[in-house]
């Protein structure tokens, strides 16, 4: 089973929901956790994994063959991205601009330009006992974080319990991270913020058509508009966290909930019998 | 005119709440809020929309499949998995996978694919009680956030130099990615509003270091700093290390919330230790802006 921890909002608790419900799963599963938020990955800061192996990620890029090229314009013009301009004797290539859909290389009528591996991150990844671990970094000043996070996604292996933690937002990151999933997790929070990015939130994952519940993070904080428009919308609330001022000390110095509180593991046990009820559940995306 | 934009790299510091505070400070701005993803400036401004605009990031696949022959070679040639077979035999081009490259609108050997203009968004100007606010909302899924940041930062810029405004205020997206680096590019400050936590930290940091891979100057505050003074402590040993000018310490405050919850921005909503902290950091935003230490 894929489980995806997304929120729309940044800093409602993805994170601390992923790791939690990962390391609650480990004495009974296999668990596999993908950390996709590949701008600034954090969970490995709640894991120890102690032996990362790390592997660069590449992006195809042109490389016009001086020789070759005739300056005929060709690869500019297919080019979607505006990742080549082509002067009178001169051809710019713009790598951060590129996407990596190899039309010019393929579209270049003297086979003038051929495409070599341009570094845009890292994954590391590692494994104690029956849990691995993967994560992507985008180098800093890249711009690209899809293929990174499509990379990430490769070393998926569905024989096991796979909870990938989704960057925040609604774009393509977030939907390359998210698609594929059985079930994914709304981590969310009390508030005016946190009710209009769970809407958000809310309506990609019903274009992806993927059955989903809501975590409500802090709960006692705010005011009762997220409980009520989940209400509304028959979308089921898995589970709510307090705010609890020991819950965010312990997760400023990277240490979990179920290792400060150890009574949360079996919440974060029944949120899982949750979560595998609701994946075959539809109900809560097609009534709107 | 000076362009200040605020990041964080990880979501959820309180940029949005530094953001309102300052618009409600400062005079002669105009707001952008370039978080298009997740924009939540709104509910703090309350803006009254002036004009609307669609907004068209770039294409999407189309295929005509009167004309399809069954090849798959589009399936074959699409780098992003976003054409694929169907059990019936029938090609199908999924739009959210579609990044618009047109590599099998060109490969089709009986042009059954066409390039459509999709539109992925749409942005605003506004009427606010504390000025002009340029906003957005990029459609679901969509790409192009870069496109649309820098949209909104251009109409922005625009109003200022047209009402010979002092300053842009950019409330930016989490992440240091595409939309991040639309936001920062050309600004002459960021203010990264980071808290005392190890992803805060290390986020914080990636952030700064993307800013100055850009050439652009950093300053910093940490919110909710006594959650972990340890931190915080740290927090400043690595800015002034790094040169970046610590502006303030905003301290952990169940009014910020309750701002949130009123609509309003934190400094209008209470006179508190919190509200005068982040007074005192545009206090001193605007006297280094004024010292003409912020140079491009």
């Amino acid at each position: 089973m894929i489980i995806s921890v997304a929120s729309g909002k940044g800093g409602t608790g993805k994170t601390t929901v992923a790791v939690n419900l990962a390391l609650s799963l480990i004495d009974s599963h296999s668990v596999q956790f993908l950390d996709c938020d590949v701008e600034e990955p954090n969970a490995h800061f709640f894991l120890n994994i102690h032996t990362l192996q790390s592997k660069p990620v590449f992006l195809p890029v042109p490389e016009i063959i001086e020789e070759k090229c005739t300056y005929c314009g060709k690869c500019a013009e297919v080019c979607a991205y505006n990742a080549i301009a082509v002067l009178k004797d001169n051809v710019l290539v713009f790598p951060e601009l590129c996407h990596g859909c190899g039309g010019c290389t393929l579209l270049c009528p003297e086979q003038a330009i051929k495409e070599k591996g341009q570094k845009i991150g890292v994954i590391e990844y590692g494994s104690e006992n029956n849990f691995q671990f993967i994560h992507g970094k985008l180098d800093i000043g890249q711009a690209m974080s899809p293929p990174i996070i499509r990379e990430v996604k490769k070393h998926i292996n569905t024989a096991q319990t796979i909870i990938i933690d989704v960057p925040p937002g609604t774009s393509c990151p977030v939907i390359e991270a998210v698609k594929g999933s059985d079930v994914s997790l709304l981590v969310t929070e009390p508030t005016p913020f946190g009710l209009n990015d769970l809407r958000l939130a809310v309506e990609t994952l019903r274009i992806l058509k993927i059955p989903f519940g809501v975590v409500v993070n802090r709960a006692d904080i705010g005011d009762r508009q997220v409980q009520n428009y989940c209400l509304k919308e028959n979308i089921p609330v898995l589970m709510t966290i307090p705010m609890d001022k020991n819950i965010a000390v312990a997760y400023s110095e990277g240490k979990t909930i179920i290792e400060t509180q150890p009574s949360y593991k079996q919440k974060f046990l029944e949120l899982f019998k949750k979560l595998k009820k609701l994946k075959n559940e539809t109900a809560c995306y097609f009534k709107r | 005119m000076k362009q200040l934009v605020i990041l964080s790299g990880k979501g959820g510091t309180g940029k949005t709440i530094v953001s309102a505070s300052f618009a409600s400070l400062a005079q002669k701005k105009v707001m952008a809020d370039c978080d298009v993803d997740a924009a939540n400036l709104y509910l703090l401004l309350h803006p009254e929309i002036q004009e609307s605009h669609k907004f068209s990031g770039g294409k999407k696949a189309s295929l005509k499949t009167e004309k399809c022959t069954l090849c798959g070679e589009c399936i074959d040639i699409c780098r992003f998995s976003a054409n694929s077979e169907k059990e019936d035999g029938e090609i199908i081009i999924d739009p959210i996978s579609c990044e618009g490259c047109g590599v099998c609108s060109h490969i089709c050997p009986v042009e059954a694919i066409e390039m459509e203009n999709s539109i992925s968004g749409e942005w605003f100007v506004s009427r606010t009680k504390y000025g002009p606010f340029v906003h957005a909302r990029l459609g679901i899924g969509e790409e192009s956030s870069g496109k649309l940041v820098t949209e909104v930062r251009k109409k922005a810029k625009e109003i200022a130099e047209k009402n010979n405004l002092d300053f842009v205020f950019i409330d930016g997206p989490p992440g240091i990615g595409c939309p991040v680096i639309a936001s920062l590019s050309g600004t002459d400050l960021a203010l990264i509003v980071t808290e005392p936590t190890l992803s805060g930290i290390h986020d914080m940091e990636r952030v700064v270091q993307m800013a100055h891979h850009f050439k652009t100057q950093t300053a910093c505050c940490i919110n909710k700093y006594d959650i972990n003074l340890k931190n915080s402590a740290q927090i400043e040993t690595w800015c002034k290390k790094n040169r970046v000018p610590l502006l303030g310490k905003i301290p952990f405050d169940d009014d910020v919330t309750k701002s949130v919850v009123q609509g309003i921005p934190l400094t209008e909503y209470t006179n508190n230790s919190t509200s005068k902290e982040i007074k005192n950091m545009w206090q001193k935003l605007r006297n280094l802006f004024a010292r003409e230490e912020i140079k491009k």
